[in-house]
């Protein structure tokens, strides 16, 4: 059985792509058979993240119609073989997913893959629910910052309640709490809310934090997940995510402000 | 004075804007989850009532009926009724 992975959030903008893309790869790198879907139908970005945006043919909406199967539409990552994306449509309305369509497609990718990571659209509409609908997992991505909190709250209401889990009276869906650009820095100047404060607030396990990081707009730039970026600290943080996720335990890194050298503090580095 | 200035300026910066958020949220996050969960008063006895109702002309055991009230997004709410029947009861 694959296990289904969505990366979620309520809020816009708060580095679900960028999650999906780092997660995906990074569990591929691990040699997992891995299967990235964008759900965000009519703007897709997740093949840009990824870097494959010249090789969309087909997408998800043409295999739901019956216009393409679903090896014409998967794209093959070139830089690990056990790695799929399928992209979003771009133009098609967003009623094209329903739960029957969306749940047949998955149950084939599910004969094969390992794992099926599904990029959530932002927002409560049909989309995100059709993302988090047939999920055993859910990274919910959250920015230290109060409307991505409180709105990966609401999400987290979501799937306890409209999820093919919650409806059938299953084992809830797994919470795994990611924290996105996190500026260690600004926490110990109390201009930010901590780890401890957001974990406070969702009470749900702690995935990993991302520290904010250069590297992420360098990664998205180049169409290299920022995972692949092994020197910089977010591609480090990264890499904790995939190991937790795979059951081994890691210490959290990144948590405190780098202590300016004596040089720079004192000709202000 | 510059020296008073900066102890007092230290003091004063104990309430930061992080707790504020801190604070904010979680009175808010507490709030909406208690609306979320909410279920009206009347649904315990609503479900007895229409349980009372459909028993006296078919048979239904408390695993094949459920009721649920959903809000869905806006003011819109949905009184979701589950009724499973068995083959025999529809010829008796």
């Amino acid at each position: 059985m694959a296990r289904i992975i969505v990366v979620t959030s309520g809020k816009g903008g708060v580095g679900k792509t960028t999650s999906s893309a780092a997660i995906g790869l990074g569990l591929a790198l691990k040699g997992h058979k891995v299967v990235l879907i964008d759900f965000d139908i009519g703007l897709r970005n997740l093949d840009l993240i990824m870097g494959c945006e010249r090789r969309v043919v087909y997408d998800f909406v043409n295999v739901i119609n019956g216009e393409a199967t679903l090896n014409q539409a998967l794209i093959k990552d070139k830089r690990v073989s056990s790695l799929s994306i399928l992209p979003a449509s771009q133009t098609r309305d967003k009623d094209a997913l329903n739960k029957e369509n969306v749940g047949k497609v998955l149950e084939e990718l599910g004969k094969s893959y390992d794992f099926i990571v599904c990029d959530s659209p932002a927002g409560i509409e049909a989309g995100a629910m059709m993302a988090l609908y047939y999920a055993d997992e859910a990274v919910v991505t959250t920015n230290p910052e109060v409307s991505s909190v409180r709105d990966s709250d609401r999400i987290l209401g979501m799937l306890a309640s409209r999820s093919r889990r919650a409806e059938l009276g299953l084992e809830p869906i797994k919470e795994h709490l990611l924290l996105t650009r996190y500026s260690p820095k600004r926490v110990e100047e109390g201009e930010m809310l901590s780890v401890e404060d957001v974990e406070d607030i969702l009470s749900i396990p702690l995935l990993g934090v991302i520290p904010e990081s250069q590297a992420v707009l360098k990664a998205s730039n180049a169409g290299e997940p920022v995972i692949l970026d092994t020197e910089s600290d977010a591609g480090k943080a990264y890499q904790d995510v995939i190991d937790r996720l795979l059951g081994e335990t890691v210490d959290f890194r990144f948590l405190v402000a780098e202590k300016k050298g004596i040089f720079s503090r004192m000709f202000g580095g | 004075m510059a020296l008073l200035d900066y102890f007092l300026r230290k003091k004063e910066k104990q309430v930061t804007t992080a707790s504020k958020a801190k604070e904010r949220l979680q009175i808010i996050v507490a709030h909406e989850r208690n609306n979320r969960n909410k279920q009206p008063d009347y649904l315990p006895q609503l479900t007895e009532d229409i349980l009372k109702v459909l028993r006296k002309y078919i048979k239904v055991s408390d695993e094949s009926f459920s009721i649920n009230l959903d809000k869905k997004d806006g003011d819109l709410n949905v009184l979701e009724l589950n009724i499973e029947l068995h083959d025999e009861q529809k010829t008796g």
